[in-house]
């Protein structure tokens, strides 16, 4: 769950009204966010870096509030405040336009064929006569950090470029080459690198280093340029520095280049949608032309706005309350999704804007219903569903056995169900590529290498643990090792295995052969050659375990 | 009688009752009676306690009383005479070397003592190096004779003075001793019976017992632990949730298949490819075998179209799907993988009936463990479908689960899942914390899970889910996983475990 900071003395500003802390937590459980922490810049410093680093750090209040990991709208403190305030019915929710620019002005994007290899598709806007302050510009970049955190996978999907269109002129380029012929001053550096430079330059930088891999072993990186060959950036690494915005740009040029072109037009639409506040035209982007080599044109920003309809019976019966057509469309309305009532009552025509992306289905527009309307006044029903219950017999088995085993004398034990290729094979003095063990791709450490082909190990680990115990130690276990088995759709199943052990200063076979006899007893199964049980010796240790 | 022949028990005893006999109504005091008959303290404490273990024979009232000892040096200068008298004796006519009177066990402290008293005289000139000669004819040992007081509890008689000068060369010690005032019990008199211990067949036979005294039982000491063996108590707590679904009529999953394919952990509730679940960094993938082989082709090809291009109402996620993706073979995530199988096959049925089903079983992460996240935990999970289900269906139905918990106090909070909507947040209000803390997450099954399967439309199915590891901790007051799960439980942890009630 991503997690926004925000001044707590600009959200109240912003909400035109002050909260106590407990009044805004009450508010963010109401609308599905939390209150996670309340903490200061210093607070923030002096628990990562010790209380001697924090000082001179401010100590402005800061809320951290966890927002669903589908709601990009809230990721800001623009959109959390909008978002609320609609909520409340303090406003009404923008409507966000797209316009063309006057005598047919409008940037333009090229996307050439090379991009197809590594990163193929690309869009854009124009933020026109924004105005910027610190706290805003600092929004600004932070929602594009969260937005590359979450909806676009670390960069791996959509990567966002921001710049100063009054330092560049259009139509811009987005091409690949070679990382040797790319050659630009990066952002915030003082001198020229080259792409492979540029590599190398921030694989030690705590946060780009995380992103080098997405392009690293291509044979072309992406990079865009405008018509007079200035880099705007190479996604989806880094931008150049003759592009880069401050608190006295006015005009902005904003880009995504993606694998995935949803999220690419989502990602926009949320940038643009979130900041065009600041534009001297509130809520209106700027369109940008882009142009793929084959020749298709597409204008972004989309910001479509979307209608669906929803029979009010059916938000009722899935919610389970009553509410009237009328109530139910000021319900949606206050979550930013503008509904009215349509055909004699019989639908809700909702409209879902560009920057509700998590709508996809009626069952979202539903959930919103149902949180407008408050979970916690829904009337708690019980289904009439009527079942009779089954147990699993093979559990049913085990519930039945354990508590036996218990009464005999012995202690239960649980051991994990991954372990060390050691475990199962060297320290039992068996090969690993003689048993069946299914192999993890990707342990972290050793301790989960395999899925365990016995209870043994862990019985025995479990004595290890508790030598300092009286003796003697007597465990069982009864739970499922797994091995490979190609008749199972997954090539591995399950198998239910009992385990025991007697631990003590003389061996005491006839104690765990005692305790066989138990379980066979307990299973009506009778020591008998023809038709029972029996014991042989045998010589191959893992037929045993 | 002889005091060496007291110390034996119960003569010793007796010889204290006749005492308390002669003492009358008034009664004595341990520490008198002790110096009285000859004995250490401590010797008459054990006639007091043995009295006492008795009933009413006796009443003692402990008092704390402080009381002049000797340090052993002083118990040694009692038997041996004091340094400076040692060292007198030890000197011929003739006188003795310095030398060699220095060799002495008390030559040291012996000879200053002596000389500063002028008992002894050193003549520096002698031959053979300083001698040492006897200044008076004899000595009277008044440090032996005062200590010897002491010895006999008359330690009062000394003047403070000489009490300090003996405490200042750590001949006496001041202590704190707890000492008993004695009178006649109720019960009183001068000879003590055998007690009995336990009652035998012999004393029932010949009837004895009717004249036998036997022995109080001794509450204040704890009983023999029956031997036995004990059940684990993650899995206690796991047979109570088990029954709580069986006595709300849910029939129990079978979840024993640790191995899952993505398909049916991920792609079967309409979980997206590129979803950070998904990662490397959170889900543990298999080397070998490294992918499933067999799906239900035309379920397959309708989940690959909801993901992809949408359908049944949504605008699915529009991106293009990867059947290697679905193939990948994991641990499982979550038992929710299960549950997509089971109702999956409930959609087969030819006719829908509605079902409840629940599991608890192992699932598993590839996350940073610490103190409360192991890579492997048990999930609890419910699932009810039915036609026409409601959220506050499922609100009712959490309500009566959590109330077999004895958890009375739920809040709901909107929340995102992506295979619920709606998706509600399970809290409850925590007394020992003061404050609202999540106990699990429930919602609807998306349509673009069910859908795909076959379900008929109108079913909803209802679901939610909590970890068996949480609750347990809570219960039982553990704060270290490892403690719990695993090899490094702890097995006293084990063997002290109270019952799992958790409505109690």
């Amino acid at each position: 769950m991503p997690t926004v900071s925000v001044k707590r003395e600009l959200l109240f500003q912003a909400l035109g009204r002050s909260y106590t802390d407990e009044e805004f937590d009450e508010l963010c459980f109401e609308f599905g966010l939390e209150l996670d922490e309340i903490t200061s810049e210093k607070d923030i410093i002096s628990k990562e870096q010790g209380d001697g680093k924090a000082e001179g750090a401010s100590d402005i209040i800061i809320y951290k509030i966890d927002v669903p990991a589908n709601r990009y709208d809230l990721l800001c403190l623009e959109g959390l405040v909008r978002g609320l305030q609609v909520f409340k019915e303090r406003i009404k929710a923008p409507r966000y336009k797209r316009i063309m620019p006057a005598n047919g002005g409008v940037q333009r994007l090229i996307i050439t064929e090379e991009t197809a290899q590594v990163r193929p598709h690309a869009v854009a806007a124009v933020l026109r006569n924004i105005t910027f302050s610190k706290d805003r510009y600092d929004s600004f970049i932070d929602l594009q950090e969260k937005l590359h955190q979450n909806i676009c996978r670390k960069r791996a999907l959509v990567a966002i470029g921001t710049h100063d269109l009054d330092t560049i002129s259009g139509p811009f380029t987005y091409t690949a080459r070679p990382p040797s012929e790319i050659r630009f001053k990066p952002l915030n550096q003082s001198k020229e690198y080259t792409a492979s430079e540029i590599m190398d330059l921030y694989r030690t930088d705590s946060q780009l280093k995380h992103y080098l891999h997405i392009i690293e072993n291509k044979p072309l990186y992406p990079v865009i340029y405008d018509s007079n060959g200035v880099v705007l950036s190479m996604p989806p690494i880094i931008n150049g520095n003759h592009t880069k915005i401050s608190l006295n740009t006015r005009n902005v040029f904003v880009e995504c280049t993606a694998t995935d072109i949803t999220k690419a037009k989502i990602v926009l639409d949320i940038l643009v949608t979130m900041f065009s506040e600041y534009c001297e035209k509130q809520f209106t982007v700027e369109a940008a032309e882009v142009t793929y080599h084959n020749g298709k044109t597409c204008i972004y920003p989309e910001l479509a706005y979307r209608r669906e309809k929803v029979k009010p019976d059916l938000i009722n019966k899935k919610i389970g309350i009553s509410e009237t057509p009328s109530s139910l469309a000021k319900l949606l309305t206050r979550m930013c999704l503008k509904s009215h009532v349509t055909g004699n009552g019989n639908n809700i025509e909702i409209e879902i804007p560009p920057t509700r992306a998590d709508i996809i289905h009626a069952c979202d527009i539903i959930e919103d219903a149902a949180i407008a309307y408050g979970y916690n006044n829904i009337q708690m029903t019980i289904p009439k569903t009527y079942t009779i219950a089954n147990q699993f017999p093979l559990n049913k088995l085990t519930e039945l056995l354990r508590q036996d085993l218990a009464a005999a004398g012995f202690t239960e034990a649980l051991t994990f169900a991954l372990c060390s290729q050691e475990d199962i094979a060297d320290k039992l003095g068996v090969d690993i590529s003689s048993t069946k063990a299914v192999h993890i791709a990707n342990p972290k450490t050793a301790e989960f290498q395999v899925a365990r082909t016995s209870l043994l190990p862990g019985l025995l680990k479990t004595i290890a643990a508790n030598r300092k115990m009286p003796l003697p130690l007597k465990l069982f276990e009864i739970s499922d090792i797994v091995v490979k088995d190609s008749t199972k759709d997954v090539g591995a199943r399950n198998q239910r295995n009992l385990c025991a052990i007697y631990y003590n200063k003389n061996p005491g076979f006839e104690v765990i052969h005692g305790l066989l006899d138990r379980v066979m007893q307990l299973l009506a199964v009778p020591p008998s050659k023809e038709s029972g049980y029996l014991i042989k010796a045998a010589e191959d240790f893992q037929k045993i375990f | 009688m002889s005091p060496a022949m007291a110390t034996d028990g119960p003569a010793l005893a007796e010889l204290l009752l006749q005492r308390l006999e002669r003492a009358g109504g008034g009664g004595l005091g341990s520490l008198e009676a002790a110096a009285a008959l000859g004995l250490e303290h401590q010797q008459l404490v054990g006639a007091v306690k043995s009295l006492q273990a008795l009933g009413e024979v006796i009443e003692a009232e402990q008092r704390s009383s402080k009381r002049w000892e000797l340090t052993p040096e002083g118990k040694e200068i009692v038997q041996e005479g004091s340094h400076e008298a040692r060292v007198f004796d030890s000197i011929p006519a003739e006188g003795l070397p310095q030398s060699e009177l220095m060799k002495l066990p008390s030559g040291k402290v012996g000879f200053s003592k002596a000389m500063s008293n002028k008992w002894v005289r050193l003549d520096k000139n002698a031959d053979g190096g300083p001698r040492v000669f006897r200044a008076v004819e004899s000595v009277q040992d008044l440090v032996q004779e005062k200590l010897q007081l002491v010895q006999r509890g008359e330690a009062e008689s000394l003047e403070e003075k000489d009490r300090n000068e003996l405490k200042k060369r750590k001949l006496l010690m001041e202590v704190n001793i707890k000492t008993y005032w004695i009178r006649k019990g109720s019960a009183f008199s001068t000879t003590v019976t055998k007690q009995e211990t336990d009652l035998t067949p012999e004393m029932l036979a010949s009837g004895s017992w009717r004249d036998l005294k036997f022995k109080a039982y001794n509450f204040e000491a704890l009983g023999i632990m029956p031997e036995s063996g004990h059940l684990h108590p993650l899995l206690k707590v796991r047979t109570q949730f088990r029954q709580i679904f069986l006595e709300m009529g849910f029939t129990e999953m079978p979840t024993n298949n640790f191995i899952e394919s993505s398909f049916w952990n991920f792609d079967a509730l309409f979980q997206p490819q590129q979803h950070p679940a998904r990662d490397q960094h959170d889900t543990f993938f298999l080397q070998d075998p490294a992918e499933a082989t067999d799906f239900p082709t035309d379920y397959l090809k309708r989940v690959k179209k909801i993901h992809s291009q949408g359908g049944y109402g949504s605008q699915g996620y529009k991106y293009d799907w990867k059947l290697e993706e679905a193939r990948k073979n994991i641990l499982r995530t979550h038992t929710t993988a299960v549950s997509a199988r089971m109702l999956y096959r409930l959609a087969q049925q030819e006719k829908f009936t509605p079902a409840k089903y629940f599991s608890i079983d192992r699932v598993f992460r590839n996350e940073t463990l610490d103190a409360t996240h192991l890579a492997e935990f048990h999930q609890i999970e419910g699932v009810v479908a039915d036609y026409g289900l409601t959220l506050g269906d499922l609100m009712g139905t959490l309500r009566e689960f959590f109330t077999k918990l004895g958890i009375s106090q739920l809040r709901f909070k909107p929340a995102y899942n992506p295979y619920t909507e709606p998706s509600m947040e399970v809290f409850s209000y925590h007394r020992g914390l003061q404050k609202w803390v999540e106990v699990g997450n429930s919602g609807i099954f998306r349509p673009e899970m069910l859908l795909p399967m076959g379900l008929p439309e109108g079913v909803s199915v209802i679901a939610w889910g909590l970890s068996l590891e949480r609750p347990t901790m809570i219960k039982y007051g553990i704060n270290n996983i490892r403690e719990l799960v695993g090899h490094k439980v702890n097995l006293q942890m084990v063997y002290d475990g109270p019952l799992c009630r958790l409505d109690a």
